[in-house]
């Protein structure tokens, strides 16, 4: 009963979302806003109806009604209810109706807007995020229907097979919806973006009234990926957070045109150049979000990612190719009237500089999506399985993450419209005289190797140059009389002026910071593997780890645990016991559970090899000595915190 | 003439990409080979990065506890993951290249300690390349016993 009323739901929320489509174009059409508003109103429907089907949905996966095929699929009796509720993204159909639920809940946020100003875009931004909405709920009607009940005859199962393993952890509850936040947020601005092409209405608005919404967009992918990162390094017990693993990839490349993106609506803002850039910059991005849904979806690709194959794969191809189409085929029409009338005409200025910041993070795209395709490609051309791992990523893009972070230390400094070197120059040395601090520090401290070297300069240069920024206006206005503010007032006024601009710093801080935690675990991860008796001993970069202890038994779940215990200690001095595990589930999926020290300065990072059987004889451990990685997620904080700041509400411009 | 140098930045930047994507894919791609292709084409891949996998004969294996080399020779197994299925699943696949004399060969060169999983009827996987000589040099090398694996890993429930 509650299934076939959830799969009813949908079918009528799909239906209602493809009126609303039709009426808003027809409505158009004959410029009859009785029409407009009625589509206006069935997309507002659509978000009670998905609520109800995704809380049905979620009923039945508390309540363990393994007669759905799904629930069956993706719960157990032993999984914890949180795990349970989770469990509404941990599957394909599931996942499916997850999007649709987000992107309603977005599409009502921007359907209740005033549209006083630009009643015009409505429809267009209605048929646009509509026609998405019911490409998915479609997938959900036509080939994932989440509330599908077990063939018919068959006896309803007495226990589910339970989520992946992989996927049983806290980190559930907050990475895949980050990242489907991420993903789903960018439909928003993309909307406007046609919805500006189709109308004519070519100017800045769609960019101003979307701004919030990008931002948001950006820090969810940035969520996404480093939420994803953390919980690679705190589970998966590789020794590292990043594998450039195919949908690691996917998840990355929109987070780069929408960064990309970001940069290049300033200069349409402030110079009313680079439009037909944010164009492409939005679309592009909206189609890599497809793209990564298509890929964390589809099984086409191997990947720790690929829990869920299905047939539905050829049908987000042709939806991205479709968008694409009719993207471009708009923005080429509307290309006379975005272009600029200012020309850009100094190297070195602003918008120059920024202009260069966009081709990099699309030089970045381009190489990484070379690396997914080449082994397609290769194998399509000459008939040879080839594949580039990690070395090819780090060593084609590292010089470009390098010139961007370069590019963080010097474009700030730099004035729109016209700079010279020499009034670089002038505004640079002193800031990059400060930054030679990193560097001396790094070479102090027995760093010789000369990419680290290079690397902590140029994020040297970048903190300086930003700090200086924030000094500068801080000043400013604590010398000014009429404010008589102390520093930290002052510090405070600052950024409530302008969120965005000092938001932007922030975030050019943290990015840097998160580059000090790369360049180390990057440069300097040092790793062994021994097989030690009890009472034996491991050395690695100075540490001691002594096997002390072996414990194997059962947890109330199933899970058969092995847990070793090793005391680590420097110098002769104990530090603290780590305790790396190994987890057999009962459908014999094994999970390598690392033990981690985590300091500023280093990692020791354990775990037990499960591979060739532990005995207290001869236990495999494997440990890793990761530098400054801590530097990544203190990094991703203080991101989190520059897009909030940016994105929060600016206070009234007039009051001073 | 002031757009002639943002043509030339551009196309600055678009060279740079083509070098750094051609340089980085020769020198880190990776040629997924059987023994059999290895053996047939070894003179034209000579130093290239290949992935290759083998079963390995246990009478073969040498190591040196001084210098940690270890040598060993393994035969071709498939590639492909359907004709194992089909041929009655890996640990057959594995013996039977270990057993029949006429599968193509391939000598392994490695240094480091000697791992416990390397014996007869293992499956070796490793990345390296080949010598003039017809010798693989294996930087990385990857055990798998069939036997063991699928004591600790039991079939998923489908």
């Amino acid at each position: 009963m509650l299934p076939s009323l959830g799969y009813g739901i949908i079918v009528i929320t799909f239906l209602v979302t493809l009126y609303s489509v039709a009426i808003a174009l027809y409505g158009e059409n004959k410029k009859d806003g009785a029409m407009i508003e009625s589509a206006r109103r069935a997309m507002l429907i659509t978000l009670p109806l998905i609520t109800i089907a995704s809380a049905i949905l979620i009923y039945l996966l508390i309540n363990d009604r393994y007669d759905v095929e799904y629930v069956w699929s993706v719960t157990n009796r032993t999984m914890p209810t949180y795990l349970k509720i989770t469990a509404w993204w941990g599957g394909q159909p599931g996942s499916l109706l997850f999007w649709s639920w987000l992107l309603s809940v977005f599409t009502s946020a921007v359907t209740l807007r005033k549209w006083d100003r630009d009643r015009e875009l409505l429809p267009w931004v209605l048929v646009v995020t509509g026609a998405t909405l019911a490409f998915f709920l479609a997938l959900n009607v036509f080939y994932e229907n989440p509330f599908k009940l077990i063939p018919a005859g068959v006896p309803t199962p007495l226990d589910g097979r339970g989520l992946s393993p992989l996927l049983r952890h806290p980190g559930m509850i907050i990475h895949p919806p980050a990242q489907y936040l991420g993903f789903v947020a960018v439909t928003i601005p993309y909307a406007f973006a046609i919805a500006a092409l189709i109308t004519g209405r070519t100017d800045d608005r769609w960019i101003r009234i979307t701004r919030k919404w990008t931002l948001w967009a950006w820090l969810f992918l940035t969520l996404g990926l480093v939420l994803g990162m953390r919980w690679a390094y705190d589970v998966l017990g590789w020794g590292g957070y990043w594998g450039w693993d195919p949908v690691e990839i996917a998840a990355l490349l929109p987070w780069l045109t929408i960064s990309a993106y970001l940069h290049s609506v300033m200069i349409q803002e402030k110079r009313n150049m680079l439009k037909q850039w944010n164009m492409i910059l939005i679309i592009l991005s909206f189609g890599l979000v497809i793209f990564g849904t298509f890929l964390t979806r589809s099984g086409v690709l191997s990947s720790v990612h690929a829990f869920a194959e299905s047939e539905i794969g050829p049908l987000f191809f042709i939806f991205i190719a479709f968008t694409f189409i009719v993207s471009f085929s708009l923005l080429i029409q509307r290309w006379a009237s975005l272009k600029s009338e200012t020309e850009m005409r100094s190297m070195l200025s602003r918008e120059a500089l920024i202009l260069l910041t966009v081709l990099l993070f699309l030089s970045i795209l381009i190489i990484s999506f070379w690396g997914v395709i080449f082994p397609l490609l290769s194998e399509l051309f000459t008939g040879s399985k080839v594949t580039v791992g990690p070395p090819f990523y780090e060593r084609a893009t590292g010089p470009v993450w390098g010139a961007l972070i370069l590019l963080m230390g010097i474009a700030p400094l730099s004035a729109w419209g016209h700079s010279t070197i020499t009034t670089l120059g002038r505004a640079i040395w002193k800031p990059a005289l400060a930054a030679l601090i990193f560097p001396i520090v790094a070479l102090v401290s027995g760093i010789t190797n000369w990419i680290a070297l290079s690397g902590f300069t140029v994020i040297g240069l970048v903190i300086t140059v930003t700090i200086r920024e924030f000094f500068i206006g801080i000043r400013a206005r604590s010398q000014n009389e009429h404010l008589n503010e102390n520093y930290f007032a002052a510090f405070l006024h600052l950024i409530k002026r302008n969120r965005r601009k000092y938001g932007g710093y922030i975030v050019h801080i943290s990015m840097v910071l998160i580059g000090i935690g790369i360049l180390g675990i990057e440069l300097f991860q040092t790793d062994t593997q021994q097989h030690l008796a009890l009472g034996e001993e491991i050395e690695l970069a100075g540490y001691t780890l002594r096997y002390d202890r072996l414990d194997q038994f059962m947890h109330e779940d199933g899970r058969r645990i092995t847990r070793g215990e090793m005391a680590l200690s420097k110098d002769g001095v104990y530090i603290e016991t780590l305790a790396p595990r190994f987890d057999l589930y009962p459908d014999g999926q094994p999970m390598t559970i690392p033990a981690v020290r985590s300091t500023l300065v280093d990692d020791v990072y354990v775990i037990l090899v499960n591979w060739e059987g532990i005995t207290r004889e001869s236990t495999p451990f494997k440990v890793y000595h990761n530098p400054l990685v801590k530097w990544v997620w203190i990094g991703s904080y203080l991101f989190v915190i520059g897009i909030l700041v940016a994105v929060w509400k600016d206070e009234d411009k007039k009051k001073v | 003439m002031k757009n002639s140098k943002f043509i030339i930045g551009g196309l600055l930047i678009v060279a740079a990409v083509v070098y750094l994507i051609a340089s980085s894919t020769s020198a880190s791609a990776e040629y997924f080979m059987t023994i059999e292709e290895v053996v047939a084409q070894q003179e034209e891949i000579v130093g290239k990065s290949l992935r290759i996998s083998g079963a390995v004969l246990g009478d073969t294996i040498e190591y040196d506890e001084e210098t940690l080399n270890i040598t060993f020779t393994v035969a071709h197994v498939t590639g492909d993951n359907d004709e194992i299925e089909s041929q009655g699943g890996l640990a057959k696949v594995l013996h039977d290249a270990v057993r029949e004399e006429d599968t193509p060969r391939l000598n392994i060169v490695y240094n480091g300690p000697m791992p416990d999983l390397l014996q007869n009827e293992a499956q070796a996987i490793m990345t390296g390349y080949v010598d003039k000589d017809g010798t693989f040099y294996a930087d990385e090398l990857l055990l798998k016993c069939p036997t063991k694996y699928e004591e600790a890993v039991p079939e998923q429930v489908e």
